[in-house]
């Protein structure tokens, strides 16, 4: 699983702003294996994720080891992370479609300090490893880059039912009955599905997988995606996965049908991007600026424009 | 312009990392030498160990100091630690009356074979702060010796309690320490066991037949699927947080699971030896010795209804940990026994006490994880509160529109709608036309039009 992109490895051109890849530290971390875990336990996460391509949103129990970074903090997805990488391996890490979020930066870090050879990017293009906490990147991925996911909850019935042992069996019965209930009691109730992040999602038309907390916005980017997506849950050693090539639709009724959120027509304040996921900044007089949260498509959008202008003038709104 | 470009997060988590590491000392202040948290802090030692899942109080020391006493913290560095050692082997089992024992008591029986020896207990003293220690005040009395064990002393005088706890042993094990079964060594007195005692009284349930050793599963290897065997259970809660284990375990004693209050049939400290087969002879050898806490306790016989098992007139439960901690060696206990009354049962979800469900106790005892995933919060979730706010605003928009099927009430009147959420009456289809009398009794003082702010953050309208 160890790719190259084109020769490059992970160098960027001279722009900068963009692909800048960090130059790994001086200083690697002693006494340590490669990558951190030990041999063996990589192994053993490789073998659950042959096991979850083998069955596509199937969640494959782990032994799920501690990490220097805290659980809940993206454990599941570093496991997958350390497990892949290897020399000639570009990295890309983010936090909220951002590479510069603190914890996006930490991992990066422990990955460039344990894995020397390894090169990081901002760069979505040039990733082969592209570990994310809530979104897939605006960038359309290629068939030889991988998604890593971290999973706070991989269970998606976990709501309707809190005992694993229960929910097990739903899952082998393919019984999702409860799950569809709930549903349609929202619609019943709310007038629609008011389920806003990690939407549930049948993969394969077997499987109702959680696609990790990403907005209904990256949920259609699954479907068929050209790439392989691998899903890691550390605190609930669970890892799971969507090959490339495989149905993943949204749980949804033909009256009430999926839907991605809708900005009415706003556009990035920072880069003008029209068609990308936005998040809303408070401003200081009460209103709401909306920028990209994929900092990289940002900062490349941007430099493509060729200014550093701020558009956010004509787009600057009153929250309701 | 409002918008900043937030950026920096390595410059920030940098800084952070800086004052994390510059040390919090007056000029003149000496740093803690990691060899006195070791020995004068040995409960927080124990605890880190404990749930830190490795035996070794030096690193145990080094992780106190380098957390800054945070227990959670430096369980997390041990912990972490732990994940990058390469396993060689699994150690032979052990049985409690191997162990040298420091302290040992019954609470079920006024004397028990052997005597009851209080050993190094805080239980009777009064806990009265004494300014004496303050500064760098010593306590008053001899001074225990600091430097190793003393082969000689007798172990239960509870001389060595201060001493080295990861013990070598001065040469390889002894001709005489070849089987599973043989006797402590020669220095340690041998303490019968109380449940020993009861088994031949009839009083437990007999131990299985000598089995060969069936290679029990390994939490640290294999994840954990419920309902998780009793080996499983007793591992996870071997490793648990002591303050969740003990809130559960309260609460099944004082009400949550039925109030057994479950008696103490022993309780003992001291070292236990550690054994591995000898990689050439195949022979069992004693590579040293570690400090820990057995409790064992008398429930009712939850199993007694099995057929063909003999009946006994109680369980006995089991609660094992590193270092001198009871508290957590007897929560541990009961919960072993609040598992084991459930254990193999179906019953509906919210059925059992809390103490008694699995998933509710085995899921959330872990320090680093639930530590971990409480804490995860700190971190950005802008683009998820994102979705959830579009999603919420819009539903309270359009929830503001929504129309009322409850007539207004006579009195009080009605109050003042905010601006912009004016309620328009007008009976709607969508508002459940079977509603038009007033409403189910707990809504009748309602105003109509009224909006309830339930506790999601969303605004839901009134609906039958």
């Amino acid at each position: 699983m160890h790719t190259t992109t084109n020769g490059t490895n992970g160098v960027h051109g001279s722009n900068g702003a963009s692909g800048a890849v960090q130059a790994a530290p001086a200083a690697s971390l002693e006494g340590y294996n490669y990558a951190f875990l030990d041999e063996l336990s990589k192994k053993a996460v490789r073998r659950a994720l042959l096991k979850g391509v083998a069955i596509p949103g199937y969640q494959v129990p782990f032994g799920s080891r501690e990490l220097p970074i805290a659980r809940g903090w993206g454990t599941g997805g570093l496991q997958i992370t350390l497990s892949l990488v290897g020399p000639g391996d570009v990295v890309k890490v983010i936090d909220q479609g951002a590479d510069e979020g603190v914890n996006a930066v930490n991992i990066r870090r422990l990955v460039e300090r344990t894995s020397p050879g390894v090169q990081t990017t901002l760069d979505t293009s040039e990733a082969t490893l592209i570990q994310t906490r809530h979104r897939i990147p605006e960038q359309p991925l290629r068939e030889d880059q991988i998604m890593i996911f971290q999973v706070p909850q991989p269970e998606p019935l976990r709501n309707v039912e809190w005992r694993e042992a229960e929910t097990r069996r739903m899952h082998a019965e393919a019984d999702y009955s409860r799950i569809w209930v709930a549903l349609y009691e929202d619609v019943v109730q709310n007038g629609r599905v008011t389920k806003y992040a990690g939407y549930p999602v049948m993969v394969n038309d077997r499987h109702v997988m959680a696609p990790s907390p990403i907005p209904k916005w990256d949920v259609p980017k699954l479907h068929m995606a050209p790439y392989l997506s691998l899903f890691g849950a550390g605190r609930e050693k669970r890892i799971y996965a969507v090959p490339p090539l495989t149905s993943v639709v949204p749980l949804s009724f033909d009256d009430y049908p999926f839907a991605v959120e809708s900005f009415d027509g706003r556009v990035c304040a920072r880069c003008g991007s029209p068609q990308t996921y936005l998040v809303s900044l408070p401003d200081e007089q009460g209103g709401s600026v909306y920028v990209c949260s994929d900092s990289n498509w940002c900062d490349t959008a941007l430099e493509r424009v060729g200014s550093s202008d701020l558009r956010a003038a004509g787009d600057k709104e009153a929250q309701s | 312009m409002g918008y900043s470009a937030v950026k920096g997060g390595l410059e920030a988590i940098s800084a952070a990392e800086l004052l994390v590491q510059h040390p919090l000392l007056a000029a003149d202040e000496a740093s803690l030498d990691t060899r006195q948290l070791e020995h004068q802090l040995t409960q927080a030692v124990d605890k880190i160990m404990s749930e830190g899942g490795l035996y070794a109080p030096e690193l145990a020391a080094l992780a106190l100091k380098q957390a800054e006493g945070d227990l959670f913290e430096a369980a997390f560095l041990l912990r972490a630690y732990r994940s990058t050692l390469p396993r060689f082997g699994y150690s032979l089992p052990t049985r409690g009356d191997r162990m040298r024992v420091l302290r040992r008591i019954s609470s079920a029986f006024k004397d028990v074979p052997g005597g009851q020896l209080l050993g190094r207990t805080r239980d009777y003293t009064q806990r009265l702060l004494d300014f004496g220690l303050l500064g760098g005040g010593k306590a008053p009395g001899p001074v225990a010796e600091r430097s190793g064990r003393d082969e000689s002393r007798p172990y239960q005088d509870g001389a060595s309690s201060g001493g080295a706890r990861f013990i070598a042993p001065p040469t390889i094990a002894p001709a005489d320490d070849r089987t599973a079964t043989v006797a402590p060594p020669a220095s340690a007195a041998r303490f019968p066991k109380v449940a020993d005692t009861m088994r031949a009284a009839g009083l437990i349930a007999p131990l299985p037949a000598a089995d060969p050793i069936v290679e029990p599963p390994d939490i640290t290897i294999d994840a954990v699927r419920y309902p998780a065997s009793r080996p499983t259970r007793l591992q996870m809660l071997a490793r648990g947080e002591s303050g969740a284990m003990l809130s559960f375990a309260y609460a099944s004693l004082r009400a949550f699971g039925g109030g057994d209050h479950a008696t103490v049939a022993e309780l003992r400290v001291g070292d236990l030896p550690l054994q591995v087969t000898h990689p050439l002879l195949g022979t069992p050898v004693t590579i040293g010795y570690y400090r820990a806490t057995e409790a064992e306790m008398l429930g009712p016989d939850h199993a007694k209804e099995v057929p063909g098992r003999v009946n006994a007139a109680y369980s006995l439960s089991y609660g094992l940990v590193f270092g001198q901690h009871e508290r957590k060696a007897i929560s541990m206990a009961i919960l072993d026994s609040t598992l084991m009354a459930t254990e193999g049962q179906e019953r509906p979800r919210g059925a059992w006490s809390p103490a008694g469900d699995q998933e509710m106790v085995l899921s959330h005892i872990d320090p680093i994880e639930s530590s971990g995933f409480v804490e995860h919060l700190k971190l950005p979730h802008y683009v998820t509160f994102g979705a959830s706010l579009q999603g919420t605003l819009a539903l309270k928009a359009e929830r503001s529109q929504k129309v009322d099927l409850i007539p207004p009430a006579p009195q009080p009147p009605p109050p003042q709608a905010r601006e912009g959420e004016q309620p328009i009456r007008l009976p709607s289809p969508s508002q459940g036309g079977g509603a038009g009398g007033g409403g189910s009794s707990d809504h009748q003082g309602v105003a109509a039009g009224q909006l309830h702010h339930h506790g999601d953050g969303v605004l839901h309208a009134h609906d039958d």
